[in-house]
């Protein structure tokens, strides 16, 4: 009778990035930067999601552009101004819109520009004009994206460009390589340069010149860039690595919490009820087992779902069945799940319990909505109610679960009721911001 | 509409499941005077010719072209019939397709018997009827138009909705009635009625285009 909406609903899996996603969400959805994948801007990483080729494939691509003609830089730069992060409902261009001053100083680069044409061109120098236009859209597009981008992502970049910048505070020694360094580099640049442009002259000349010139541009590059390439490289990696260790901390923490703190809670308020009490340890020791041994993961609320969506159908479903309540779900909008959405479904689920045991109404509603900053859940029953100054022990103690388990991962529930007035549970944690 | 409003409206049902029928008839047989019935959509559209009904409750999903169907015949013929649409349906492309054709509202089959009297009274009267389920779609309809879709918007005053019009929805959705509503927010109910009735012509005046874009974008997902 239930035809699964949530299959398109929603729309499982919209806003999903990641590797592990390419193949099923290929083609499908706005087009998104990655910050998983991120060198630079995670244009890349956005492209290669979008499109269904591998990520590296999409780098290539963007470097060889760059090389031959130049336009890949700018291409990649109007490409981070215009796609917006993962996550976020608007892309840099459209901050950058009112942002008059830094259109104004890129629009100041527009007389620089045509100077630069008139003195290339009487050079005849067909390879450098070419260039122009490319270099100066990157600066222009540079300009944009570090006025507008949001903060995160500018300390990404600094992060970045961290080694040229601070080339006049290393230390005398190193800064003596660095000017040999920069000024071999230039200087071998400026001699494939050279014997480019000469070659285009006179084109009789056999091929081998324009080669040894492409070759010097090519070795110069690598010798200015390559240090600060090879640095940058690592720290990407040491940063995913420091991020995944963090993240993994704060799954186990959260799931020792879900599975094993809560069980100790109810053997503790059960302690009257010794066969209760095994039953409870024996439950939990077989979940142990299944993870430390089996990899399975112990069971936190919506375990199994995918989305926030399918977790709320999967907790409204276990309390259908075994409390015999109907729960009225609406849902508005739909996010993959994640630490504190799974906290945000317990929380929910103990709602929904808790209206189911004591409020005496037929029915229960859940509305849940995701917005561009926050979750939010509603249990609502319209049942007996209860005066908040005067509740019982052990109802209490339920509410003071939902809250404490909101208040760990950032969030807020409230309740609110009042005799023969019914009860809502309002649950909200905020979403987007890695941790 | 006839003495309808007031009193007790004549209502026309029009669902293929036989006993659900004879479950709405024997809810409603205090409150309204059912006129008539039907399974299926070319009875459906003869019958209402003939009875004049003030409301006709009709299942999303018949045979022979489902309700919109029925609504499309009958629009032509005899505008002044009111449309309730009624369904275990979860599908928001069903529901919106049905509103879209004229439906004054959507309530799900497992309203209580007391709110769809009050549901048919409320149509019957030439309002809006959003069932938690429906505010739920067209917030989530609505929110995934506003963000710079590809074709610029006609009339954006009929694609977006107001931040009242939101509050009330999100209301609803949360499974508030209009009084609870209106309590909620500090306004007459008559207001939140107005607010709902403004929301349901968006919903169908809209840019066509626009609705259909989001409900196809959905489906792909």
């Amino acid at each position: 009778m239930d035809p699964d909406p949530g299959e398109w609903w929603g729309g499982a899996g919209w806003h999903r990035h990641g590797p592990r996603h390419l193949v099923r969400h290929l083609g499908h959805g706005p087009w998104r930067r990655s910050p998983d994948q991120r060198i630079f801007g995670g244009v890349a990483g956005g492209l290669s999601a979008r499109l269904g080729l591998d990520v590296t494939l999409v780098r290539v691509g963007f470097v060889l552009a760059a090389i031959f003609g130049g336009f890949g830089i700018a291409l990649y730069l109007i490409l981070w101004l215009v796609m917006p992060m993962a996550g976020q409902p608007r892309c840099i261009a459209a901050r950058a819109a009112s942002d008059r001053k830094g259109i104004l100083l890129s629009l100041a680069l527009l007389p620089a520009l045509a100077a630069t044409t008139v003195v290339v061109a009487a050079f005849h120098t067909g390879v450098l004009s070419s260039l122009l236009w490319p270099f100066f859209l990157s600066v222009a597009a540079l300009i944009l994206i570090w006025r507008n981008c949001d903060p995160e992502e500018r300390a990404f970049i600094r992060q970045a460009v961290e080694p040229v910048i601070h080339l006049q505070t290393s230390p005398a020694h190193r800064r003596r390589v660095l000017v040999v360094r920069f000024g071999a580099g230039v200087a071998v640049i400026a001699l494939g340069l050279a014997l480019l442009t000469l070659s285009q002259r006179a084109p009789s000349v056999s091929i081998v010149r324009p080669v040894i010139g492409a070759v010097l541009v090519l070795a110069g590059i690598v010798v200015l860039f390559g240090p600060w390439w090879l640095r940058l490289a690592r720290d990407v990696v040491d940063e995913r690595q420091a991020r995944i260790r963090a993240e993994d901390r704060a799954d186990l923490a959260a799931r020792v919490h879900d599975s094993v703190l809560q069980t100790l809670a109810l053997i503790q308020r059960s302690a009257e009820e010794p066969r209760r009490v095994v039953q409870l340890a024996r439950a939990q020791e077989r979940e142990l087992r299944a993870w430390l041994f089996d990899g399975d993961l112990p069971g936190t609320a919506g375990d199994g779902a995918a989305s926030l969506v399918a977790g709320v159908k999967l907790i409204t479903g276990e309390v259908e069945g075994d409390r015999k309540i109907p729960v009225e779900v609406v849902t508005v909008g739909d996010c993959p799940l994640d630490d504190r959405l799974r906290a945000l479904l317990a929380a929910a689920r103990e709602a929904i319990l808790n209206a189911a045991k004591w409020s005496g109404a037929p029915t229960v509603s859940l509305y849940a909505e995701v917005e561009a900053e926050k979750v939010s859940v509603f249990v609502r029953d319209r049942g007996r109610g209860f005066d908040p100054d005067r509740v019982a022990e052990d109802r209490r103690g339920i509410a003071h679960s939902i809250q404490a388990r909101m208040l760990r991962v950032g969030g807020r529930a409230t309740v609110r009721t009042a005799p023969g007035e019914g009860t809502e549970v309002e649950l909200t944690v905020g979403r987007g911001g890695r941790r | 509409m006839s003495e309808g409003a007031a009193g007790r409206p004549r209502v026309f049902l029009v669902d293929d499941h036989h006993l659900f029928r004879a479950g709405v008839r024997a809810e409603l047989k205090d409150a309204v005077s059912v006129v008539g019935e039907a399974d299926e959509v070319d009875a459906a559209v003869e019958l209402i010719g003939e009875r004049n009904p003030d409301v006709v409750l009709l299942d999303v999903h018949l045979p022979g072209g489902g309700g919109q169907a029925v609504i499309e015949a009958v629009r032509a013929s005899a505008p002044e019939v009111r449309f309730l649409a009624l369904s275990v349906s979860d599908a928001p492309e069903d529901v919106i397709a049905v509103i879209r054709a004229g439906a004054r509202g959507y309530v799900t089959k497992a309203i209580s018997g007391p709110e769809l009297i009050d549901a048919v009274h409320r149509v019957a009267g030439g309002d809006a009827v959003f069932s938690p389920r429906l505010a739920g779609f067209v917030l989530d309809a609505f929110a995934a138009l506003t963000p710079g879709v590809a074709a610029p918007s006609v009339d954006p005053e009929l694609d977006q909705l107001s931040t009242r019009e939101r509050e009330v929805l999100r209301l609803i959705a949360r499974g508030y009635t209009y009084k609870e509503v209106a309590k909620e927010l500090s306004i007459a109910t008559k207001t939140v009625e107005t607010h709902v009735s403004a929301v349901l012509r968006k919903l169908q005046l809209s840019t066509r285009h626009q609705l259909t874009y989001w409900a196809t974008e959905r489906r792909l997902v």
